[in-house]
C-alpha cells in the first residue's frame, strides 16, 4: 500500500445519513394518507415501493456476496443456494399453526407443529400489542435462524470446498446450490418443505403496517422494515470489513501466499468470510421470502446468482456503497423505469408532440452515445480508423432508420412488445461491463469518492484561477 | 433388462450430446481460462435457428431440401454467432482481469436468453422432426429413435477428426501452444486472435451439431433450454480435467449415463443434482479432474 489511511471517526455522518433516508422512506410511504391528493408514484401500489422493498432485500444479498467475492477474493456462486436455505428456514418456522393445514394440504399438515410467533404469543398474548410483539419477535428470530442455518450449512460445505481455487470453487458452490434446489423439491420431504409447492401465509412486510381497531392502515411500514433490517445488517458487514478481520480478508484477496507469510490463518479466515457471507445471504433469503410472500425452491436458480454477481460488478467489486447503489439502480431499471418498453405504443398523429419528442430524444441519444464512444476510442493509444468503424456503422444505421421513421410518417413504434424491456436492459448491462469495467465505484466507498471529487473540483478551480492571472 | 438397455442407450446418447457442448467449453477454457457461460445459450440459439429457418425456408424450397438446407444454414449462422460474441464481448477484455471476462460471458448469456424470450414470446417452441434421425426403430423390443443409436458414433467420429486437427495441423499446433503458455506463444509469432477465433468457431460448430441431436430427443425449446445442458457440459469438462478433449468426452458420457440411470428410479428429482454431486466428489478427491494436468502454485 502506498498510502496509510488516516484513522477515521466512527462514521456518525454515515449513520445519520442512513437514518435520514429511513425517515424519508416512512414519510414517502405515508404521504398518500397524510395529504388529500398525491401523484400516482406515491400511491401505496406504486412501483416505487416495490423497488424500495426488493432493492433493500437484494442489496443485503449483494453486499454479502461482495464480502466474499470482492473483499476476500473467494469466487463463490452459491448465493442463491444460501438464500434458498434462509427463505425455507424462515418460512417453515413462521407459517402460523392455524394455517399449516391449508399450506401443507397435500401432505396432511406439517411435521413442524409450532411456529415462532405462536410460541411467543404464549408469552405475550395474541391480541393487541402482545400479538404485535410476538409477531415482530417471531419474524426477527426467524430471520436470525434463517441466517444461522445458512451459515451452518456453509461451514459444512466449506470444509471440503474452500480448499479449491478460483473457478473450481465457483463451480463447486454452484453445484451445491443446484443440489439444494433438488433436495428441497423432493416429495418425501414434503411434510417439512411442502415438496415442489410453495410455502405461503407466513408474515410478510405488509404485516408490519399498523392498523387500527377497524382494520384500516394507520401507519405504513412495509417498505421501511426491509430497509431497516438491510441497513442494520449492512452496517454490521461494514464494521466487520473495517475490523482486523476485514483487513485480513483484504490481505487474502491481494495475495494469499503473502498473507499466509504475514501470519494470517488462511483456512480460518476464508471459512469465517464464507460463513458470515452465507449468514447474511440466509437473512436476505428470509427477507426475499417476505418480499414475494412465498418460498419456492424453483426461484433460486443459478440465474439468480448470476444476476447478483452482475450487480456486484456494476457497483464495483470491493465497494459496499457501490453495491447498494447498483442494486437500487438495477432493480429500478428492471422493475420500473424500463417498464414502458414492454407495452406497444402508438402515437396519435404524425406531428403529435410525443412523436416529435421521441424523434428528438432518439437522435440526441444516438449522436451523444456515438460521440462518447468515438472520443473514448480516440483517446486510446495507437487507435485506428478500423476501431471506430463499428461505432460509425451502428450510429449511421440507427439514424438511417430514424430518417425512414420520420419520412414514412409511421405512428407505431417498432419493436416495443412484451420482453423488449429485458433485451434493452441486458444491452445496457453489456455496455457497462465492456466500457465501465470498474463499475460505479471501483473499490472505493462513497465518502472517499466524494472527497476525491471535491479535491478534483477545487484543483480544477485553482487551475482556472492561475490561467486567468 | 430391456428397460435397462434403453436407459443405458439413452444415457450414452445424451452423454454424446453433452460431449459436443463440453468440447466448446474445454477448448475455450484451455486457451483463455474463461468459463464461457454463454456457450449453453449459443446451443439454445442454434436450436431456435433450426426452428425458424425450417419454417422460413419451407415456401421457397422443395420439401426434401428444406431440412438439409436449414441445418447447413444453422451451422454457418451459429459459427458466425460464436465468432461475433468473441470479437465483441471477449476480445476488448483481453488484458482485463479474468473476472471481467467471465462477467462479460454472463452478460452475453443474459442477453441471448432475453432476446430469445423476446423473439419467441417466452413460449416453448417445437423442434422440427429431422428425417431418418427422428424416426423410430425397434431394437430388442424397445422402440428407439435413430438419433439415440447414431449419436455416440457421430461424436466419436467428430472427436477423432478434432484430435487429428489439433495434433497434425498448423492451427492445431498453435492452439496447443497458446493453451500451454499464452504470452510466450505470442512472442513466438502466433497470431493469438486468429487462434482464439478458430477455437470459438470449432466450439460453436460442435454446439450446433449438438443442438440438432439434442433437440431431436427433447423437441421443446424454451429460452432457458440451454442453461442446464450447458452447465452439465461444463461439469463434464471439469470432470474430465478441463482443457483435455478426451477427458471432456468421457466425462460427458459418464454424466449422461448417471443422469439417465437416476431418472429411471424414484429419485427423478435428483437427475440434475447427481451431476453436481459427481462433480463435487471428483473435485474433492482429484481437484484437476480425471485427465487434468497437475498445476503447481508459483509464487
Amino acid at each position: 500500500m502506498s498510502h496509510i489511511k488516516k484513522k477515521q471517526g466512527p462514521g456518525w455522518g454515515a449513520v445519520a445519513g442512513v437514518a435520514a433516508f429511513l425517515a424519508l422512506v416512512i414519510l414517502l410511504e405515508n404521504l398518500s394518507a397524510l395529504l388529500p391528493s398525491v401523484p400516482r408514484v406515491l400511491m401505496p401500489t406504486s412501483q416505487l415501493f416495490t423497488v424500495l422493498k426488493k432493492g433493500a432485500v437484494y442489496s443485503l444479498v449483494v453486499v454479502s456476496m461482495n464480502l466474499l467475492n470482492g473483499f476476500t477474493g473467494l469466487f463463490s456462486l452459491g448465493q442463491a443456494g444460501f438464500m434458498l436455505l434462509g427463505a425455507y428456514t424462515y418460512a417453515i418456522l413462521t407459517v402460523p399453526v392455524d394455517q399449516k393445514d391449508t399450506v401443507y394440504y397435500l401432505f396432511g399438515g406439517s411435521a413442524v407443529k409450532f411456529s415462532l410467533q405462536d410460541t411467543f404469543a404464549l408469552l405475550f398474548g395474541s391480541a393487541g400489542v402482545g400479538g404485535a410483539v410476538s409477531m415482530v419477535l417471531g419474524v426477527l428470530v426467524g430471520l436470525i435462524l434463517a441466517g444461522l442455518v445458512a451459515a451452518g450449512f456453509a461451514y459444512l460445505i466449506g470444509l471440503p470446498v474452500l480448499r479449491l481455487k478460483s473457478d473450481y470453487l465457483a463451480i463447486a458452490t454452484l453445484g451445491f446450490a443446484e443440489i439444494l434446489r433438488a433436495v428441497f423439491q423432493w416429495q418425501p420431504l414434503g411434510p417439512i418443505t411442502n415438496g415442489a409447492n410453495m410455502l405461503k401465509n407466513f408474515p410478510t412486510f405488509s404485516d408490519f403496517n399498523i392498523e387500527n381497531a377497524s382494520g384500516q392502515v394507520v401507519l405504513r411500514l412495509s417498505a421501511f422494515i426491509p430497509m431497516l433490517i438491510a441497513a442494520v445488517c449492512i452496517g454490521i458487514i461494514v464494521l466487520l470489513i473495517n475490523s482486523s478481520y476485514g483487513r485480513a480478508f483484504k490481505a487474502i484477496r491481494e495475495d494469499e501466499v503473502a498473507a499466509e507469510a504475514m501470519g494470517i490463518n488462511l483456512a480460518r479466515h476464508k471459512m469465517l468470510s464464507f460463513c458470515i457471507s452465507s449468514f447474511f445471504a440466509g437473512v436476505g433469503g428470509g427477507l426475499f421470502a417476505m418480499y414475494t410472500a412465498n418460498a419456492q425452491a424453483k426461484v433460486f436458480t443459478s440465474t439468480m446468482t448470476y444476476e447478483l454477481l452482475l450487480i456486484v460488478v456494476i457497483g464495483g467489486i470491493g465497494s459496499v456503497s457501490g453495491s447498494v447503489m447498483a442494486t437500487f439502480l438495477y432493480v429500478a431499471c428492471s422493475e420500473w423505469w424500463l417498464r414502458f418498453l414492454d407495452s406497444e405504443l402508438a402515437f396519435a398523429a404524425p406531428a403529435a408532440p410525443g412523436r416529435l419528442a421521441f424523434i428528438a430524444v432518439f437522435a440526441a441519444a444516438v449522436i451523444a452515445a456515438a460521440f462518447l464512444a468515438i472520443r473514448a476510442i480516440r483517446r486510446r493509444e495507437g487507435h485506428t480508423l478500423r476501431q471506430e468503424a463499428p461505432v460509425w456503422a451502428v450510429a449511421i444505421l440507427l439514424l438511417g432508420w430514424l430518417v425512414y421513421f420520420v419520412i414514412s410518417g409511421s405512428l407505431q413504434l417498432p419493436l416495443l412488445r412484451n420482453g423488449f424491456r429485458m433485451v434493452v436492459f441486458s444491452i445496457i448491462i453489456m455496455i457497462v461491463v465492456l466500457f465501465f469495467r470498474q463499475g460505479i465505484m471501483g473499490d472505493r466507498e462513497l465518502p472517499e469518492a466524494m472527497r476525491a471529487f471535491r479535491r478534483r473540483m477545487s484543483a480544477r478551480r485553482g487551475d482556472k484561477k492561475e490561467g486567468t492571472k | 433388462m430391456e428397460f435397462f438397455i434403453s436407459t443405458l442407450l439413452f444415457g450414452i446418447s445424451v452423454g454424446g450430446q453433452y460431449a459436443l457442448i463440453a468440447i466448446g467449453y474445454t477448448m475455450v477454457y484451455g486457451i483463455l481460462r474463461l468459463i464461457n457461460f454463454a456457450h449453453g445459450d449459443v446451443f439454445m440459439v442454434a436450436g431456435l435457428m433450426g426452428i425458424y429457418l425450417t419454417s422460413g425456408l419451407t415456401p421457397y424450397l422443395p420439401p426434401a431440401a428444406v431440412i438439409p438446407a436449414s441445418l447447413v444454414l444453422v451451422l454457418v449462422l451459429t459459427v458466425a454467432l460464436g465468432f461475433c460474441i468473441e470479437r465483441v464481448a471477449y476480445k476488448p477484455l483481453r488484458s482485463a482481469p479474468r473476472m471481467s471476462v467471465m462477467i462479460s460471458a454472463i452478460g452475453v448469456s443474459y442477453l441471448l436468453q432475453n432476446t430469445a424470450t423476446y423473439v419467441t414470446g417466452g413460449q416453448p417452441m417445437t423442434y422440427p422432426t429431422l428425417p431418418f434421425l427422428g424416426e423410430t426403430v425397434t431394437i430388442a423390443g424397445t422402440p428407439i429413435k435413430w438419433v439415440v443409436i447414431l449419436t455416440p458414433f457421430l461424436v466419436v467420429a467428430l472427436v477423432i477428426v478434432l484430435t487429428q486437427l489439433i495434433n497434425h495441423t498448423k492451427i492445431g499446433m498453435a492452439m496447443r501452444a497458446v493453451a500451454k503458455d499464452f504470452e510466450t506463444s505470442q512472442l513466438m509469432g502466433i497470431k493469438i486472435n486468429q487462434v482464439i477465433s478458430a477455437t470459438f468457431i470449432i466450439g460453436s460448430a460442435l454446439a450446433a451439431v449438438g443442438s440438432m441431436l439434442y433437440f431431436t430427443n427433447y423437441p421443446s425449446i424454451t429460452p432457458t433450454a440451454g442453461a442446464m445442458p450447458g452447465l452439465k457440459a461444463f461439469v463434464a469438462a471439469v470432470f474430465g480435467g478441463i482443457g483435455s478433449i478426451p477427458g471432456a468426452v468421457i466425462g460427458a458420457f459418464l454424466i449422461g449415463i448417471c443422469e439417465n440411470l437416476v431418472k429411471s428410479t424414484q429419485f427423478t428429482v435428483f437427475s440434475d443434482a447427481i451431476t453436481f454431486a459427481l462433480l463435487i466428489v471428483i473435485l474433492v478427491f482429484k481437484p484437476t479432474g480425471l485427465f487434468g494436468e497437475k498445476a503447481t502454485d508459483k509464487v
